[in-house]
């Protein structure tokens, strides 16, 4: 069993704050860390390992210093990391993105089969969801995407069941291996690094692949291969809150509590409480 | 004596000697399993140590009954010379130790007779107590009673001989207690007679003897030989910080067999008396957790036993005969079998230390704890799951909730305080720590000291954003990787602002920048502001004002300040600076203080309900019907209002920290020598 693991480096936002007069994110001094949507995309990776045996690779674009996420991926446990960086490759949009991870999973692909692809659901800076898609999309990999649960994998078969989270249900589905599945946060909990590992993961090497190895048509990677682009960035404003204030009268009618649903009432969030 | 008597004993007593020397070999050897730590500086002080705790027994004379051991102790040391003229005189039947010269040697059998007689009664004692009053700390094992009832008969033998002797060996001897017994007992009987009795006693005397010497090594006795080396080699200072860890390859981390102690802990484990005062004092054990550091220390013992043993006996040895390591041990170190270590009692310790302090023989009992824990943490990566996004959070954002390192200074954006910088020349700075800087009860406790740090004037500054968790926690539950590279991040920043001085409201921080950052090249001075507080009262910057004389105040000595860090009278004194008086003490207060609950991370695990320490402190602290519960920790505070809290109580009690109970009756001297009084000030805190 070979599973691959994409992650990103991301900043970390609830330390990013909206510049509000140039409208962009001031990043100075704000650490970088693993998107928190990967690390139950490693998790499960390394839970499906545990499991079955086999090899967990991890894989991630960005710069230099984003071996730092793939260290911390090898230090829960996952055993190979491949860092794809490349001026080229930058200002890349999910489109963009998604063409050099599925090329470099396609040139990994050569040597070792690939037999799951594991994403976070989306990160915490773009929070689009598309680059797991786009990359099974183009890999011809079939996909499950807010996946919360691996229900069951029979290898033999190349046959898994996973469970989809949904917004008020949940969605179980059997598909053939392989195929690409987009984890949910709340999957897992993912596990604590080892200090052994941790020191072990200090000490690799991360091999980079660039484009010269890759040799992707530069029209379609980087900033070039990408037809997003961003207009304006802004925190939307905050509604003021109302607070109502009141005790209860002793007789079951309290002032504040009528506030409250007069005005869920109004919002149309609640049906009318006078017939009730 | 018949020339064949003197060859049985002979036999009988080499035999004996061969398994007592045997045995103490193997203990030997097994100690030696540990790995090397150096103990053998000051040889002189180590050598003091021992005659105070080990032969003058001060520690075991704290407690009330601990003056029948001394007793028996005693009783033996007077006996000892009196058996060896004994032993000798069963191959010699003319031996006797009377060329030590004719007084001593009367004053020394005059004694033994005395002390015979009170190691009696001590016996009877203790047999008493562990029959009548049967302490619940105290087990009284089959052990304990074989024990005793020999040490009790053979001093009945020893009066039996000495009555029965027809012609004693000296007539002169002066044996009060064996001569009124004489007069009592055998007045009239024949000489033939008291020969055959008194070589019965003899031998009853002879067999107990040498029972009693091959006993020792095998029974919880072994103490007797343990107890005065331990004492030797004792730590000096209290264990305020575990030691400093080397992180690279190849290494393991914490203790995860008995051979990963060292030989002083494994000595340690060989050295309990099973005294239990350890067990009585340790907060987890009383509140009902599953720790009792007793049996940690007995559990040690086991299982050096069991794995010393096999170990001994089946380690391979390499081609030029160097023990070679032995791979698997029959008794795990942490399990649920008999020599093993639960491993929920690993969490149940906030390192509070009252096992330390009473502990008679100097056992340390909870740096071996964290030892596991190290373990545990760094390569089983096995512990209560909630340490998960604790350990996380502390680790990306410098604070146990993970809020945003940019909110640290938060609290402080209203009140014009100023960031800490070399230029300003600050004398000391403010650090706010995790709790004051984000938790919303300490955030008040912060206010107060501000509020009083700014009308005694005194010059300070805050490192607002940039300051970062100090990691007590961390290296409290175990994870001392993440705690190390705080630790060298902080010190190198404090290096970088040339900080000298540092107030700090809370013990742990205290301890943590105090005595664990030593090893980081540290070298700033650190106050509680306790101590600060007391430099600012002894010297009049702040007035003694008597409001508060009607309140009734009980103070909680913190675990952190009292028993880790001897600051005990300075919040005291604080405290009758302003109120007039001293505060109430509860029974177990200053260096016998009883935790709250919240150290050694504990704080941060969750706390099975019906086992909460908390409660069985507060209610200590009701005891006194206090108005006020003072305290000079934010832990300490958010532990006794829970504790409130859970107990259901509706008196108005306030739980407040010192220096919140200054602000309330704060008044200040506007004294034209202040200027001096700061300049001493000074003085005193660059040493
Ligand atoms: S340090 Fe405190 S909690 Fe831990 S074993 Fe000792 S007495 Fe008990
Ligand atoms: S460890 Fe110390 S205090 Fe505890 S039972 Fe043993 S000797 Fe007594």
């Amino acid at each position: 069993m070979h599973v691959i693991v994409c992650v990103k480096m991301v900043p970390d936002t609830t330390q990013v704050k909206i510049d509000p007069v140039t409208n962009t994110l001031v990043r100075e001094g704000v650490p970088f860390i693993m998107n928190p949507f990967d690390a139950p995309a490693v998790e499960e990776a390394l839970r499906i390992k545990d499991i079955y045996g086999g090899k967990v690779t991890v894989l991630s674009m960005g710069p230099p210093m984003a071996d730092a996420v793939i260290r911390k991926a090898i230090a829960m446990g996952a055993d190979d990391g491949i860092l794809l960086s490349d001026r080229v490759f930058g200002g890349a949009d999910t489109l963009a993105t998604s063409n050099v991870l599925a090329n470099a999973i396609l040139e990994i692909s050569k040597k070792e089969p690939v037999d799951i692809i594991i994403c976070g659901k989306q990160t915490i800076d773009g929070d689009t969801a598309q680059v797991g898609p786009g990359i099974a999309t183009r890999l011809g990999f079939n996909q499950a995407t807010l996946v919360d649960k691996i229900v069951s994998l029979d290898l033999t078969k190349k046959r898994i069941v996973v469970r989809r989270k949904l917004e008020d249900w949940f969605e179980i589905i059997e598909t053939s291996l392989p195929s690409l599945l987009t984890i949910e946060k709340d999957a897992n909990r993912p596990r604590y690094p080892s200090v052994p590992r941790r020191i072990y993961a200090e000490g690799l090497s991360i091999p980079i692949w660039n484009n010269y190895f890759l040799k992707l048509d530069p029209n379609t990677i980087g900033l070039t291969g990408s037809p997003t682009t961003v207009k304006r960035i802004f925190a939307p404003e905050k509604q003021k809150g109302e607070i109502f204030e009141g005790n209860g009268d002793g007789n079951g009618t309290c002032f504040a509590v009528e506030m409250i649903l007069k005005n869920l009432e109004n919002w149309k969030i609640i049906r009318s409480t006078q017939n009730v | 004596m018949k020339p064949v008597e003197s060859l049985i004993f002979a036999i009988i007593f080499l035999v004996a000697m061969v398994v007592f020397i045997r045995r103490i070999y193997t203990l030997i050897n097994l100690i030696s399993l540990g790995n090397w730590e150096y103990r053998f500086d000051r040889l002189w002080e180590r050598f003091k140590n021992m005659v105070f705790y080990g032969f003058l027994q001060k520690k075991v004379l704290k407690k009330t009954f601990g003056f029948n051991h001394f007793m028996l102790f005693w009783g033996f040391m007077v006996l000892l010379p009196i058996n060896l003229e004994f032993v000798l005189s069963g191959f010699f039947p003319k031996f006797s130790l009377s060329f030590i010269g004719e007084f001593p040697y009367k004053l020394l059998n005059m004694l033994a007779d005395i002390m015979s007689a009170v190691v009696m009664i001590a016996v009877i004692f203790a047999v008493l107590r562990r029959v009548v009053i049967k302490p619940s700390y105290l087990e009284s094992t089959k052990e304990a009673y074989i024990i005793l009832s020999t040490v009790g008969f053979l001093m009945a033998a020893y009066f039996g001989m000495n009555i029965t002797a027809i012609d004693p060996k000296e007539k002169d001897l002066i044996l009060p207690v064996s001569e009124f017994l004489r007069t009592m007992i055998i007045s009239g009987m024949k000489d033939s007679e008291l020969y055959i009795l008194n070589r019965i006693f003899w031998w009853v005397h002879a067999s107990l003897f040498l029972f009693f010497l091959i006993f020792i090594p095998y029974s919880k006795h072994l103490h007797i030989i343990t107890s005065l080396p331990n004492c030797f080699f004792r730590n000096f200072s209290f264990p305020t910080s575990p030691s400093k860890m080397q992180f690279s390859k190849n290494m393991s981390f914490g203790i995860s067999k008995i051979t990963d102690f060292s030989w002083k802990d494994l000595l340690d484990a060989l050295s309990c008396t099973e005294c239990g005062r350890c067990k009585a004092s340790c907060p987890a054990n009383i509140s009902g957790k599953t720790l009792n550091p007793k049996e940690f220390i007995h559990t040690l013992k086991k299982n050096l036993m069991e794995n010393g043993l096999y170990i001994i006996s089946n380690r391979p040895f390499d081609t030029i005969g160097k023990p070679m390591p032995v791979l698997n041990y029959p008794v795990p170190l942490i399990g649920n079998g008999e020599g093993s270590i639960n491993e929920e009692s690993i969490w149940d310790c906030t390192t509070c230390g009252a096992c330390v302090e009473v502990c008679p023989v100097f056992i340390e009992h909870f740096p071996k704890i964290l030892n596991i824990r190290r373990n545990l943490v760094m390569e089983e990566v096995r512990f209560p799951e909630e340490l998960i996004t604790f350990f996380e959070n502390i680790e990306a954002r410098s604070n146990p909730w993970g809020i945003a390192p940019s909110e640290r200074g938060k609290w402080a954006q209203h009140l014009d305080i100023p960031i800490f910088s070399k230029n300003e020349n600050h004398e000391y700075l403010l650090y706010v720590g995790c709790m004051g800087s984000f938790d919303a009860r300490t955030k008040k406790i912060i206010n107060s000291l501000v509020t009083v740090l700014n009308t005694a004037s005194v010059s300070y500054g805050i490192l607002g954003s940039d300051e970062m968790c100090c990691g007590d926690a961390l290296r409290r539950l175990g994870n001392e990787y993440v705690f190390d590279s705080i630790a060298i991040k902080n010190v190198n920043l404090f290096k970088k602002l040339n900080v000298k001085n540092v107030i700090t409201i809370c013990p742990h921080c205290y301890n943590t920048l105090k005595n664990d950052y030593r090893a980081y090249g540290a070298e700033f001075n650190v106050f509680h502001h306790t101590e600060l507080l007391n430099m600012l009262y002894k010297n009049q910057v702040l007035k003694r004002d008597f409001a508060f004389g009607e309140k009734s105040i009980v103070y909680h000595d913190s675990c952190y300040l009292a028993r880790y860090n001897s600051i005990i009278e300075e919040p005291r004194y604080v405290l009758k600076s302003f109120t007039g008086k001293l505060p109430l003490e509860m029974g177990n207060s200053k260096k016998d203080t009883f935790c709250c609950g919240a150290g050694g991370g504990r704080m941060w695990l969750e706390d099975d309900a019906a086992t909460r320490i908390n409660r069985e402190r507060t209610k200590e602290a009701l005891l006194k019907k206090p108005n006020i519960i003072a305290t000079s920790c934010p832990y300490c505070v958010t532990m006794f209002e829970d504790g409130l809290k859970e107990l259901n109580v509706n008196e108005n009690i306030q739980v407040l920290d010192i220096c919140e109970l200054i602000v309330e009756g704060l008044k200040i001297v506007k004294d034209t020598e202040k200027e001096k009084i700061i300049e001493e000030k000074r003085r005193v805190a660059n040493g």
